[in-house]
């Protein structure tokens, strides 16, 4: 048989049958979320990070720290200025296991699967960032809950609260897409921490998140003025404490939030659908 | 069952033609013609790294092939990969399913993902469940799942949605012969539903099993292709395995069996190592007439076997040389490498 003589005739007609609508979108998602939310109550150990890290942290860093830094018996003032801070972090630390979740994933059977079957590809890896919302959501509750627990005030209106919590999670969810592509990137998952910590550590400890910058040199001061993590510390401190400015590091969090987004989450999902 | 219309009765499910695939300089698929009849089954024979699974995966939308085209149940693989994957079903060497889920949960999801009701997702993920006799496990964890399970959990997940053809890469390596059994029944079983299947595999045994045709491939190209009797015809079909009481009988026994010109045997050797005499042969009949030979001569028996052509055999009787397979492994390693750049 010729080439010419089986393809034309048998060939389907419409090119976009197979096109994917929005509400059939929306379902492969959910179907997709209750995979990722069924996978931890597989393994619950995989929450240790959202449960444990927010309150090892806070009680760390407020009594090592704490003291140094507000002056002894000054704690409380300190647990005001750390808690906004770590909402900055914990985004941060819980973006970093979506890349290595996302890895991992990526070295199983089941991503075949999901490639083969008539689904948007970007379906797998939005289903991937609504999950890790929610874990951050609870990573931000025991934090906040630790925090008033250790004498934590909102100041600021109710609105301006939530407000904050808004605003860190929203950056955190743009920085789940660069550890997304990280993810799909790097080989192991191993390889993905590497590289997380590396950009990590002097992004947090270069930042307002846990001391004020003013006693750091002027070169750091420079760095801590443009790191995103700097200015979302310095909007979540402002909304909750009810003082200094707001606009300025909220405009430039959200800046960050946007850009970040635009540029990491087509490279992502182009990388997923190009993945073999 | 809408499925059914996708493809005219009698015609092909599958057409491939001068499909190409290269992995940098390797040519894992090098022009591959191949057709699989609507409700049949083709096999595609090789030794590791011939190419059979970068063929499936190009034919499955997981890779672009360079060359060539192939249309499966009507649509283009290149042209037409969104409208593909709703006719489509893939079972590969690796499990594809998830294992932190519960075999119910995984053709749930898979249910729902391919647009079924909730309702109708439970329902088909019971259906499924009780067809594999994967019912009372269905709670559990796939994690937990034996290899021969997750197989059949795999199968199942793969019939979720009625597929028009089916690929089976390898769906029984690394499993045990009970294991193997049981999947080969599977397999069988969708035939008869009305499946189209092309499956790839490594051994001679389960194309016969399984497979109306077959396609031999190595380093990328189709070698031999044909009806599965034919080629083993061509091949030799068993050999027959006789061990005499004595070894010192060994040569009296060949020549018993040569000298008798038994219909369609062509000779008799014996092997002195293994301490038997190999008779090639086609038919059941064969094997009683050499028996009775035996018999008349009066030479007392240990045992009595019938083997398959090996691969090996198979490949030396089609290309008069032994499979590529340790050369393959470099491919297949450089394979992995570019995959996972």
């Amino acid at each position: 048989m010729s080439a010419a003589t089986m393809t034309a005739p048998r060939l389907k007609a419409a090119a976009d049958e197979g096109r994917i609508g929005v509400r059939a979108n929306l379902r492969h998602i959910g179907a997709l979320v209750r995979r990722n939310a069924l996978q931890i109550r597989q393994d619950p150990e995989s929450m240790f990070d959202a449960v444990l890290m927010p309150i090892i942290f806070i009680l760390l860093f407020t009594y090592v720290f704490g003291g140094a830094i507000a002056g002894k018996g000054h704690q409380h003032d300190y647990v005001q200025h750390l808690v906004p801070g770590m909402m900055a972090m914990m985004g941060m630390n819980i973006a970093m296991a979506v890349g290595t979740g996302v890895n991992e994933d990526f070295r199983k059977g089941v991503m075949d699967r999901f490639r083969t079957m008539p689904i948007a590809r970007s379906s797998v890896l939005i289903a991937k960032i609504v999950v890790e919302i929610g874990r951050m959501l609870v990573a931000t509750a025991i934090l906040l809950g630790m925090g008033f627990l250790l004498g934590l005030e909102i100041k600021g209106s109710m609105l301006a609260f939530l407000a904050s919590i808004v605003l860190s999670t929203v950056f955190g969810a743009a920085l789940m897409w660069i550890f997304i592509l990280l993810g799909l990137a790097m080989k192991t998952p191993q390889a993905v921490q590497g590289v997380a910590m590396l950009v990590l550590m002097p992004l947090q400890f270069g930042s307002s998140i846990f001391t004020p910058t003013t006693k750091m040199p002027g070169w750091l001061k420079g760095f801590t003025e443009v790191n995103p993590l700097s200015n979302l510390a310095d909007a979540a401190r402002a909304l909750i404490n009810g003082q200094g400015p707001v606009a300025h590091p909220t405009l430039i969090t959200l800046g960050w939030a946007v850009a970040i987004t635009a540029v990491t989450m087509p490279l992502a999902v182009a990388k997923f659908r190009k993945k073999t | 069952m809408t499925r059914e219309k996708i493809s005219t009765k009698g015609g092909n499910a599958v057409e491939v033609r001068g499909l190409v695939k290269h992995f940098g300089a390797v040519k894992a698929v090098d022009g591959v013609d191949l057709d699989v009849k609507e409700g049949t089954v083709l096999g595609v024979l090789g030794p590791n790294g011939a190419g059979k699974t970068t063929l499936v995966r190009c034919l499955s939308t997981l890779l672009v092939p360079d060359a060539g085209h192939a249309v499966v149940a009507g649509f283009d693989v290149v042209r037409q990969p969104r409208a593909l994957r709703r006719t489509i079903g893939l079972t590969g060497q690796y499990a594809s399913v998830d294992e932190k889920l519960s075999g119910w949960e995984n053709l749930y999801m898979i249910g729902r993902l391919l647009d079924l009701s909730r309702k109708d997702a439970r329902g088909r993920a019971d259906e499924m469940l009780e067809r594999f006799s994967l019912t009372e496990a269905a709670k559990r964890p796939a994690a937990k799942y034996s290899g021969g399970m997750r197989r059949r959990l795999d199968l199942a997940a793969s019939m979720i949605g009625r597929p028009a053809v089916l690929y089976l890469d390898e769906p029984t390596t690394g499993l045990d012969p009970r294991t193997r059994n049981e999947v080969w029944q599977e397999v069988q079983q969708m035939v008869r539903e009305g499946a189209t299947v092309l499956l790839t595999t490594q051994y001679m045994e389960e194309a016969e099993q399984l497979a109306n045709e077959l396609t031999v491939i190595d380093r990328g190209r189709v070698i031999a292709e044909g009806r599965v009797d034919d080629l083993k015809a061509k091949v030799g079909g068993r050999t027959l395995q006789i061990r005499p009481s004595d070894p010192g009988e060994l040569d009296r026994m060949a020549g018993a069996v040569a000298r008798a010109g038994l219909d369609g045997i062509a000779g008799a050797t014996a092997d002195h190592d293994g301490g038997v005499v190999n008779v090639p042969i086609i038919s059941d009949e064969q094997l009683t007439a050499v028996v009775n030979v035996l018999g008349r001569e009066g030479i007392a028996l240990a045992g009595i076997s019938t083997h398959l052509p090996s691969l090996d055999e198979v490949f030396l009787a089609i290309t008069g040389q032994k499979t590529s397979e340790a050369g393959a492994e470099d491919v297949m390693d450089q394979q992995y490498a570019e995959v996972s750049a």
